[in-house]
């Protein structure tokens, strides 16, 4: 039997500072940081990344999706944020999403499909297969960023599945628990987060599931492990951290068309011609830059998308 | 609960003192602009112009609520002397409403007076904190004690009771510009309700002493 002495200055197991909290310096770090627009975008301090788990490169090839246009840097993407289950302000995603734990995490699939049953990430999604698509991305509140994503067509995935003929939608659900997400405890939305797509939306192309960005996993307020980009449309399509997938038949509610129908609707294409009730939506800000610049229609992608709404009239299907 | 400051002392130290203290949040911005505007590292965050239009929104309420609260403070402390801040406080209101249409109209739109003229008919919730702001402009330019006595205080007490409106309509505002059921502009909603509530016994004495009369 090997009998190991200890010396003085060795550390007992119960001693050494979890990870966890050894990880939550940075966020000590980060807060005197919080750094501004000019200064944070110009020196886009990567040591400083609101990430708290350690997030794992991954593996992936480039492809064309690319704008050609100026990348928002790292520490915007993951700090300017709206995921309302961690809080309204924008910066209480960054603050409160380490307490999301993205692995295990189980995604439901249910009802017009053939595969039903429970999945893990990694059985939806193709980790051999990823790829990296450049997409520019509009909130409803018009602003705007360019996103490096990381991840695989949501065709791919919806195909796996097996969708019956007679399915005409595909709805998704977010996360919505009160142990991992602090702003479930007030009902800013009528939890969960619930959003949807037509199915020849869902399998155009474009329509993207991602598991990671800037070429490493998803940050827990991104919408980590796995989240819908639907570049074309508003961003709060763009569900995040997805645990069903719900194949139907009738147009599936949707959180924001729930909360105010008048202003949010199920398509919610991004449209210069069609002004939210409260605001115009012609002109966005770019995060990074001073002024605005025009909203294109589609946000620039109708060479890809516009076919998919051809004799439909877009003021009244908004 | 007596006050013991006196109100000499209270000219001289406290109003200075309060002045200083209320005008360092607008300091604090027009300081991280600067640094902005030089890019350096500042604290307005990933959206400089969101962040402001936010931040002297939410100073306007601030400084309405207090206004509003000096009146309850002195019947709770029995002492006129709160009242010797109260044209101070309100003012700041009307200032800090200034910065935040300066905010909106030169940062954020800068100067794109179309699509501003339209936001504020088109946009109910831009066309009522419009309304809450223009309603403070007479209130501001008859604060003076000139004002006063060219008004008499009867007819200048009843003009300024237009805060009371300008209160309302910025708590509207405040819930009508948010996305989603918020708790946020209820909390504001609930302390402007609770000074008025404060002002009901008064208001109900004024009513029964008229009718009497």
């Amino acid at each position: 039997m090997l009998i190991k002495s200890r010396e003085s200055w060795e550390e007992g197991e119960a001693s050494v500072t979890p990870e966890k909290i050894y990880l939550n310096r940075r966020r000590f770090m980060k807060s005197g940081l919080m750094g501004g627009l000019a200064a944070g975008l110009a020196m886009s301090l990567p040591a400083f990344a609101s990430d708290d788990r350690v997030l794992k490169p991954l593996n992936f090839r480039h492809t064309d999706f690319d704008p050609g246009e100026t990348m928002t840097p790292y520490n915007a993407v993951t700090g300017y944020n709206n995921y309302y289950e961690f809080g309204t302000h924008k910066d209480d995603p960054a603050k409160n999403a380490w307490q999301l734990r993205p692995a295990p995490w189980s995604v439901k699939v249910d009802g017009m499909v053939e595969k039903k049953g429970t999945f893990g990430v990694e059985d939806l999604v193709d980790y051999a297969a990823l790829e990296e698509r450049i997409y520019r991305h509009r909130c409803v509140e018009a602003w705007s960023m360019v996103i490096p994503w990381v991840g695989v067509p949501l065709a791919s995935i919806l195909k796996k599945l097996g969708p019956e003929s007679g399915a005409k939608y595909v709805a998704f659900e977010t996360l919505a628990d009160r142990k991992q997400m602090p702003g479930i405890r007030w009902p800013v939305l009528d939890w969960p987060y619930r959003e949807g797509l037509r199915m020849d939306e869902a399998m155009n192309d474009l329509a993207f599931v991602a598991v990671g960005l800037y070429g490493k996993e998803l940050p827990n307020q991104n919408g980590a492990p796995l989240r819908l980009v639907v570049p074309w449309k508003y961003g709060f399509k763009s569900i995040k951290s997805i645990v069903r997938i719900h194949f139907t038949d009738t147009k599936p509610k949707t959180s924001w068309n729930m909360s105010a129908p008048n202003e949010y609707g199920f398509y919610s294409n991004v449209n210069p011609e069609v002004d939210h009730p409260r605001w115009s939506q012609k002109r966005e800000r770019r995060i990074g830059e001073f002024g605005r610049r025009k909203t294109l229609m589609f946000n620039g992608y109708g060479d890809k998308v516009a076919s998919l709404y051809t004799g439909m009239d877009l003021r009244a299907n908004f | 609960m007596p006050v013991t400051v006196s109100v000499p002392t209270l000219r001289r130290y406290g109003k200075p003192l309060v002045f200083v203290a209320l005008l360092l949040p607008a300091l604090w911005l027009a300081y991280n602009w600067w640094l902005a505007f030089q890019y350096q590292p500042n604290a307005l965050g990933f959206n400089p112009q969101e962040a402001s239009n936010r931040f002297t929104g939410d100073w306007t309420l601030r400084m309405l609520l207090i206004t509003l609260a000096i009146t309850p403070l002195s019947k709770l402390l029995k002492s006129p002397k709160p009242i010797l801040f109260r044209r101070m406080i309100g003012l700041y209101a009307f200032f800090y409403g200034c910065l935040h249409i300066i905010s909106y109209v030169w940062l954020d739109k800068y100067f794109a007076w179309g699509e501003l003229w339209a936001d504020i008919l088109k946009r109910i919730y831009i066309t009522v904190g419009m309304t809450a702001f223009l309603l403070l402009i007479p209130l501001a330019v008859t604060s003076t004690k000139g004002w006063v006595r060219r008004l008499k205080a009867k007819r200048w007490q009843k003009l300024h009771k237009l805060v009371y409106a300008t209160g309302v309509l910025a708590i509207f505002h405040f819930v009508m510009m948010r996305k989603g059921f918020q708790l946020e502009p209820l909390i504001y909603g609930a302390i402007l309700a609770g000074l008025f509530a404060a002002r009901l016994p008064a208001a109900i004495k004024r009513r029964r002493r008229q009718a009497a009369a």
